[in-house]
């Protein structure tokens, strides 16, 4: 009882200099920090330890699909993602028009079943990249949204260092994680924190040979702080919001294979596809039945 | 060919419109004339309308080369009934026109005594009025013919006759217009524009120049529209601002908010943007001599109460942001999806633009322990497919989209939607719908067109969207 007293009293006095704060800041609601930790993490304890806690909050992350038919893949991360960092604030989520025509329009049927309530979407079509950077950087300077989306595709120059920077610094302003999605873009130098590459990985089979929940194979490709880059396959449980452990599948052995071999046996970080807490033994032992499923 | 009008110094040459030309050309053979263009002189009557706005804003157009002017309540903000004609004069004169001008008490007296009284005129009713011919009644050939015959050439002849007498003889209309003129009775103009319920304004000694300046007087009009619209308990919802150019040309702007709102700033932000977004920069030319700021539309507006937690401020820290992008970008680029309770996939979501306000929609509740059902991406149309699957409804074993062939790892299906028969055309076919996943891991959202052996033709396959 004492316990949960003194947390009830606490969570007021919180919630008093919140409002105080707010009254006096005009409206600008500074994102709390007790409130919204630092990191938005994924729920997965092996993953989050590896990227010290999760994604940075205030910082730009980049996710790249390699060509139009993993972007779906990377858009369902990037909405699991906005979830988990958002609760249940508003998210903005900016689209190049572009990619209506070339990967599909969004659905927001769809959207419940990824356990991402629809009505706090607000969505901005874009017509260019340029206007989809003005938007972005309009949308990072509001402290009451959760999470900002950008969807475009390919490269372009008004996506350089300068006005990367300029969205990396709004997003820590107010305390925002950008998360953008890239489509057929090469990696060009930017202000992220993150980039990743993110791929659709094979799910777990239901009764029946049904497809599962979503499943992701990350690669983190560049990491601010140096981090150990390596590769993971995450499944998202949209019952708990969390991601959970999937082996890597037979997609991720065949992707093995351009990577350059480093040290033979052994096992540091060579070999990205394997999550943290797995022993390479074993998934020798049962890549055969995997690549089965 | 006849002449259709003659400036001044045509007339004290004695020429006259409705003269044929042939006439014209032989007393004066070296005159100049252009074709007559009835819709370019409307368009430049318009403009002319629209300018005018800045000393008023009931504007009529009075046909065939007239404005009307409703001035109740401006005069003393040009320094009278004299210094505003002496305004209007002159801006008139710059861009080269010679106006005649008549300020009355009704709009008929005004009329009458600026095409019939000859000079600029600044009159109460009284000898003016009553000296105009009866042809100011603009009664038509016959009446006046009849009217003159009866020796009646003046409307103060007019206004002794008996009017039950001139009703009899005339019709009402005459009598009515006789009043009218008199400023007896009192017809209202009818303005161009619907007057805004709240406005401020600033006119300048000098023409403005600067963008900068203009965004900081948008602000000063704000202010003062707040305090108007406090003092009427309200918020406004369309703002528009108009730009008197120096040259008579007038630009306006319109923002709009998803909410009430008077705050000066925001206004100011959204102006800001709105010129900022223009396709054709705004010209300031020679400079503005007016700008003004006008309430289009406004609703009730409560003082904010914020609640315990700060929701409340933060729902209004989104509904600012979604003006702004509203105004950068159109209403119909910012959106938020809406729930139709209907099973066509199609219709089953769709978006309306955010600016029209949260709405409540019933989202279908996921399945514990399923994998999705629905993809988050749509493609409209649905893509054609080749695919291969087994007879007659099993799921598509592999299929080829967009050149690339994709072997199909996992399927659930089929999911049949018929078409809703109360909306489409009969014979539409219903749809069995696959969620299948390849050996890559993309999922996929893939229907057959109908079934096999009903018609000659083999169903068609089509992707319609993607899974996560």
């Amino acid at each position: 009882m004492p316990a949960s007293m003194a947390d009830s009293s606490a969570d007021l006095a919180f919630r008093r200099v919140r409002l105080a704060r707010a009254l006096l800041s005009d409206r600008t609601l500074p994102a709390d920090p007790a409130h919204f930790p630092a990191r938005v993490s994924f729920g997965l304890p092996a993953l989050d330890e590896a990227l010290q806690g999760g994604l940075a909050r205030g910082a730009l992350h980049e996710f790249h699909a390699i060509e139009g038919a993993d972007a779906a893949a990377a858009g369902g991360l990037m909405l699991a993602l906005a979830r988990r960092a958002a609760e249940t604030r508003p998210i903005v989520l900016v689209r190049q028009d572009f990619l209506e025509r070339e990967t599909g329009a969004l659905y927001p049927a769809g959207l419940p079943e990824l356990g991402f309530d629809p009505a706090r979407l607000v969505v901005v079509r874009a017509r260019d990249v340029v206007s989809l950077l003005q938007a972005g950087v309009e949308a990072a300077r509001c402290p009451a949204l959760g999470a900002v989306l950008l969807e475009f595709w390919g490269d372009h120059r008004a996506f350089d260092l300068t006005s990367s920077r300029r969205l990396a610094l709004a997003a820590q302003d107010s305390a925002l994680p950008i998360l953008m999605m890239r489509v057929a873009a090469p990696a060009t130098p930017s202000a992220a924190t993150t980039r990743w590459q993110v791929r659709p990985g094979l799910s777990r089979a239901l009764e029946a040979r049904a497809p599962g929940p979503p499943c992701f194979r990350l690669r983190l490709l560049k990491h601010r702080q140096g981090l150990d880059l390596r590769e993971w396959c995450v499944e998202w449980n949209r019952d708990r919001a969390v991601f959970e452990s999937r082996h890597a599948g037979p997609a991720a052995q065949n992707y093995r294979h351009d990577r350059p071999q480093s040290g033979g046996a052994s096992l540091s970080r060579a070999v990205p596809a394997l999550p943290a807490d797995r022993d390479p033994a074993d998934e020798r032992a049962d890549s055969g039945l995997r690549q089965a499923g | 060919m006849r002449l259709a009008s003659v400036d001044a110094r045509g007339l004290a040459l004695g020429l006259n419109p409705g003269m044929t030309l042939a006439d014209a050309r032989a007393r004066l053979p070296g005159l100049i004339v252009h074709p007559a263009d009835p819709a370019r002189d409307a368009a430049a009557l318009s403009a002319l309308a629209a300018d005018s706005e800045m000393f008023t804003p009931m504007v009529a157009l009075d046909p065939p080369h007239g404005l009307m002017l409703d001035i109740t309540g401006c005069a003393h903000l040009f320094g009278g009934e004299a210094g505003l004609m002496r305004r209007i004069r002159h801006r008139l004169r710059q861009r080269g026109h010679m106006p005649v001008l008549a300020l009355a008490p009704t709009p008929d007296a005004a009329r009458a005594l600026a095409r019939f009284g000859g000079a600029d005129c600044l009159s109460a009713v009284g000898a003016e009025t009553r000296a105009l011919p009866v042809a100011a009644l603009e009664a038509g050939e016959e009446v006046l013919l009849a009217l003159n015959r009866a020796g009646l050439k003046d409307l103060a002849a007019l206004e002794a006759c008996p009017p039950g007498v001139l009703a009899a003889r005339f019709g009402a209309g005459l009598v009515a217009k006789l009043r009218r003129v008199l400023g007896q009775d009192n017809a209202r103009i009818t303005p161009l524009r619907h007057v805004p319920a709240c406005l401020a304004e600033r006119h300048f000694p000098e023409p403005l120049l600067a963008l900068e300046a203009i965004l900081a007087l948008v602000k000063r009009l704000a202010g003062d529209l707040a305090r108007m619209l406090e003092a009427r308990g309200e918020g406004g919802r369309r703002f528009e601002l108009s730009l008197f150019r120096s040259d008579g040309r007038v630009q306006r702007l319109v923002v709009e908010t998803g909410h009430a709102c008077r705050d000066p700033a925001v206004i100011e932000r959204l102006f800001a943007l709105r010129i900022e977004a223009l396709a054709d920069p705004i010209d300031p030319g020679f400079g503005f001599d007016s700008v003004r700021l006008a309430v289009l539309a406004s609703e009730a507006f409560g003082q904010v109460q914020p609640d315990f937690d700060g929701h409340r401020l933060e729902d209004l820290a989104l509904e600012d942001l979604i003006d702004r992008l509203s105004t950068r970008f159109g209403a119909a680029r910012v959106l938020r999806a809406e729930a139709e309770d209907t099973h066509d996939p199609v219709r089953a979501a769709r978006f309306v633009p955010a600016q029209r306000g949260a709405v409540m929609s019933l989202w279908p509740e996921p399945e514990p322990g399923e994998g999705p059902r629905r993809p988050i991406r749509l493609f409209d149309p649905p893509q054609a497919i080749e695919a291969l699957a087994e007879v007659p409804d099993g799921p598509p074993l592999r299929f080829r989209w967009r050149r690339v062939l994709h072997e199909v790892a996992r399927a659930e299906g089929p999911e049949r939607i018929a078409p809703e028969w109360w909306r489409v055309e009969p014979g539409t076919l219903a749809r069995d719908y696959y969620r299948i996943e390849d050996a890559e891991g993309r999922r996929f959202w893939v229907f057959r067109q109908g079934f096999y052996g009903h018609s000659g033709q083999p169903p068609r396959w089509f992707l319609h969207g993607l899974f996560a």
